[in-house]
């Protein structure tokens, strides 16, 4: 432990600043929407943009992981889409996902 | 001003009830933890910057992101600006995420819902708003308090983990090995048909896909949600209007069509 002084501070300061600003503009990125639509009025085609996007953020996430990884993963894709639908419970449709697609990848190699 | 009758529940067992049903997801959560615990320590992060880090930005990806840019190189300096940049740049699909939570956060007090997003993530704001639509298909009444639960839940496995991956871990396994990167893409699909989809969603929801996909390939980062959620949300507003508008009254200009 170094004690602590002027030099203290002058190393400290770059990453305090770094994680600070980090913590600022990500708190924004989070507060923005509600802020946003707390002041519109929202009918017509933006009521229709902003009814597609919860949709079609989780289309976004899950399509490179879903599509563009391998046989095995697009198959796991399908087999939790199907329980899923069948079950409606959350817990069984990850552990069976996850249970697909590490079978898959080792069968498929 | 808002009226007393306007606002929803903001209620204990509703909190519980986020914090339990995020569980499962929140292991997933600290398994990436111990990692950036583990990569931060390796990058030369003190335990205080790692920690301040995970308890004030709480930020999984543009954590990790940021342990990329992160030089503790004496004579350039840390990248203070693009560290910034970069953070705020990976997390502007939050903005979109907030944006469709409104519905039921315009019905909080501002304490209530601007205290609560602090602590959303990709998968508390999933969950919650699963919950949300279930809540409405079966007339129950939505407790604003679920979003702040699971959130919290998050928070906790989260920071617990990072600390632990700094201090104890020496060393992990690729979690790819034990199928567990694959867990947030199975959440978020069930989560997906959790939505039940209807026809008129079925061209935004292959919009966003295609756009995410090659969005995925060409840039860094988190680009591809934002582009794709976006790609997806004007489908639907340019896209032919809906049959049956399930507002009440149709919206000026907005013809429906005839079948």
């Amino acid at each position: 432990m170094s004690t602590p002084d002027a030099s203290f501070l002058t190393s400290a300061l770059p990453s305090l600043l770094a994680i600070g600003g980090m913590a600022l503009v990500t708190y924004l990125t989070r507060a923005a929407g509600l802020a946003v639509m707390s002041r519109l009025t929202v009918s017509g085609r933006l009521e229709r943009f902003m009814k597609a996007i919860p949709g079609a953020i989780l289309a976004s996430i899950v399509a490179p992981s879903a599509l563009a990884a391998g046989p095995a993963e697009a198959l796991a894709t399908l087999a939790t889409a199907l329980v899923a639908w069948r079950s409606s419970n959350l817990p069984l449709a990850m552990a069976a996902g996850v249970a697909v697609v590490l079978a898959l990848r080792f069968a498929l190699g | 001003m808002r009226t007393h009758a306007d606002l929803i529940r903001f209620s204990l067992p509703g909190l519980l009830a986020g914090f339990r049903n995020c569980l499962p997801v929140a292991l997933g959560v600290a398994v990436y933890g111990i990692l950036f615990g583990l990569l931060a320590r390796q990058k030369g992060l003190t335990l205080v910057e790692t920690q301040s880090m995970s308890l004030f930005v709480f930020a999984g990806a543009s954590q990790l992101i940021a342990l990329d840019l992160w030089s503790t190189n004496l004579s350039s300096g840390l990248p203070v600006l693009s560290l910034i940049l970069t953070t705020l740049i990976v997390n502007l699909r939050h903005v979109l995420m907030g944006a469709a939570l409104s519905p039921w956060l315009t019905r909080l007090t501002s304490g209530q819902a601007f205290g609560s997003l602090f602590f959303m993530t990709d998968e508390s704001w999933a969950l919650t708003l699963g919950r949300m639509i279930e809540d409405k298909r079966l007339a129950r009444e939505p407790d604003g308090a679920f979003l702040l639960g699971s959130g919290l839940c998050v928070y906790a496995f989260w920071n617990l983990s990072t600390a632990l991956g700094h201090t104890l871990v020496r060393g992990l396994d690729d979690p790819a090995k034990y199928g567990l990167d694959f867990a947030f893409t199975a959440v978020f699909t069930a989560l997906l048909v959790g939505l039940k989809p209807r026809r008129q969603d079925i061209l935004p929801l292959i919009v966003a896909t295609a756009t995410a996909l090659a969005c995925a390939r060409l840039l860094p980062g988190k680009w591809y949600i934002l582009a794709g959620a976006v790609a997806g949300g004007l489908a639907a507003a340019l896209g032919p209007a809906p049959v049956s508008p399930s507002a009440s009254a149709p919206a000026p200009g907005s013809t429906p069509r005839q079948p």
